[in-house]
């Protein structure tokens, strides 16, 4: 095998991997940018979406259907979360909101055992993308290449979203300044539950997209939960590039890290971490320290 | 236009605002002139919603406004001009302006705005929080003028600026009188209140204790000034 060839394998996988981080950490970001509160439960509907996606995948006989449903099932029901319940906390302290997205996903963890079992579940990727190409002759499957185009045509479009759309003006009106807006009209509140079930929403089409590789399982969700804060941590809390920035770090340290150090390759991970809030208390496109 | 009546407000348990009553007719220039710290703010943000009133009520037009929330008072043709402008600073000067445009058909739309404000065109494209003050103060009431607002409350608009600006900023709150808009001026300026107001209001210790033409004020400004706003 040419090194060349190699090189580029693991950066075409290293790029799919930071892709469903980055569907993981931006939903997280964005959460907290508008919101300041930490989403302990990203990492529960991330494991939601993997197995909603399954089951929708089995009964429809159509993997493409259940890429798009899954994730606005789990961002209907994020909606719903903060729209009964998170909602009424936003007076009180950051403790509560740890505590209660803490208590969602311990449930969402449960009825996934009670509902699904707790068997890991195969779900395969589609006829279309099950086979495999060869990068430089070097064979290489082609649904992870698909990881990498879902990855940057999401991130073009939450990016044009934010930028060019109503809503997502008033996204970032409110995360700077949310008694401001409200004072300009802006109904705050309904914001707060869009971007909240959209987060929501990112994190499951991350879970679907990830099942195929890793299948759906109920640890799924704990191992996530940790990638995700280190890459808001990295790339600024609240900064949507710094999550793109944090997923795409994450993704090449964990991928060459497990090649060339698979003891280490954790560690390296926190050490990348360390290094940059050394230089950037604030992560690199974080505000404040 | 704007009518408060008996509020109060409670922060915690100091008594911030023990019974305001003002009553703005429509297209007037009411100022409320106060020493630091008597509740002048508070009574802005109170009417916006802000702050939660513990007694007492607002109207605008007919409609009883009192609880309501920010958005809704918004949308009932109150606009607001913060102490501190608060420009969103991470916006651009029209994505600023854009937060606050409600619908087609405002008296007030973003083409006149950028006529009105001329230094707002040349940097319509910069960040808010690359502005000096004064274009920041411009662009508080452009932001505040984009929903074609009944009342608007200023609250300090001159804070911080130069005289030159001051004086620039008193033309357009001439002008927006003359357009028919409704404003509260809340200010530690006297000249400015003096200058463009058509009643002034002192506040003392959460009430109002004296209201006057400009001119009556005037022939008394030396005893007023002491009894009242002089520290």
């Amino acid at each position: 095998m040419s090194t060349v060839a190699f090189l580029l394998t693991q950066v075409v996988n290293a790029l799919s991997q930071s892709a469903l981080l980055f569907f993981l950490g931006v939903g997280l970001t964005l959460i907290f940018g508008l919101m300041r509160i930490v989403n302990f439960a990203h990492g529960a509907l991330y494991m939601l979406g993997a197995f909603v996606g399954y089951s929708l995948s089995h009964w429809s006989g159509n993997f493409w259907i259940a890429l798009v449903v899954a994730p606005v099932l789990v961002g209907l029901f994020g909606a719903a979360f903060e729209f009964t319940i998170l909602r009424r906390l936003y007076r009180r302290d950051a403790p509560a909101f740890l505590m209660v997205t803490f208590g969602l996903a311990l449930v969402v963890g449960e009825a996934v055992r009670l509902t699904w079992g707790s068997d890991a579940l195969q779900v395969p990727a589609p006829p279309l993308l099950a086979d495999v190409i060869f990068l430089l002759d070097e064979p290489f499957p082609l649904y992870r290449l698909f990881l990498v185009a879902t990855g940057i045509v999401v991130a073009v479009a939450i990016w044009q979203f934010l930028e060019r759309s109503r809503l997502g003006l008033l996204i970032r009106a409110t995360s700077q300044n949310a008694d401001m807006a409200s004072a300009l009209g802006v109904d705050v509140k309904r914001v707060r539950s869009s971007v909240f079930g959209i987060g929501c929403g990112l994190a499951a089409l991350g879970g679907m997209l990830a099942a195929p590789l890793v299948t759906a399982s109920n640890g799924m969700a704990a191992t996530v939960i940790i990638d995700a804060f280190v890459i808001v941590i990295i790339g600024g809390m609240g900064s949507f590039l710094g999550s793109l920035i944090g997923a795409l770090l994450v993704g090449f340290v964990q991928v060459f890290g497990n090649y060339y150090l698979p003891d280490l390759a954790l560690a390296f991970m926190y050490l990348v971490m360390l290094a940059i809030l050394m230089v950037r208390p604030g992560g690199l496109l974080g505000k404040e320290a | 236009m704007l009518r408060i009546e008996g509020m109060n407000t409670h922060y915690g348990a100091s008594h911030i605002l023990q019974g305001v009553d003002l009553d703005m007719p429509q297209g007037r220039i009411s100022a409320v002139l106060g020493r630091n710290g008597v509740g002048k703010t508070t009574m802005v943000k109170t009417i916006m919603g802000l702050v939660v009133l513990s007694g007492g009520r607002v109207h605008v037009g007919g409609t009883d406004i009192t609880g309501w929330p920010p958005h809704r008072v918004a949308r009932e043709g109150v606009a607001y001009v913060p102490e501190g402008r608060l420009i969103f600073p991470d916006l651009t000067v029209i994505e600023n302006i854009k937060v606050g445009e409600r619908g087609p058909g405002s008296a007030w739309p973003l083409a006149r705005l950028l006529d009105l404000f001329p230094s707002l065109r040349e940097r319509a494209a910069s960040r808010g929080s690359q502005l000096s003050g004064g274009e920041q103060q411009m662009l508080a009431i452009a932001r505040a003028l984009v929903s074609d607002p009944k009342v608007m409350l200023l609250d300090e608009p001159s804070q911080g600026l130069a005289p030159l600006v001051v004086r620039e900023l008193a033309g357009v709150i001439r002008l927006l009188r003359e357009e028919g808009v409704t404003i509260l001026l809340v200010e530690q300026n006297m000249k400015l209140a003096e200058a463009v107001a058509d009643e002034l209001h002192i506040m003392v210790k959460g009430r109002m204790v004296y209201r006057a033409s400009p001119a009556v004020f005037r022939a008394e400004e030396e005893t007023i000034r002491a009894r009242f706003l002089t520290v």
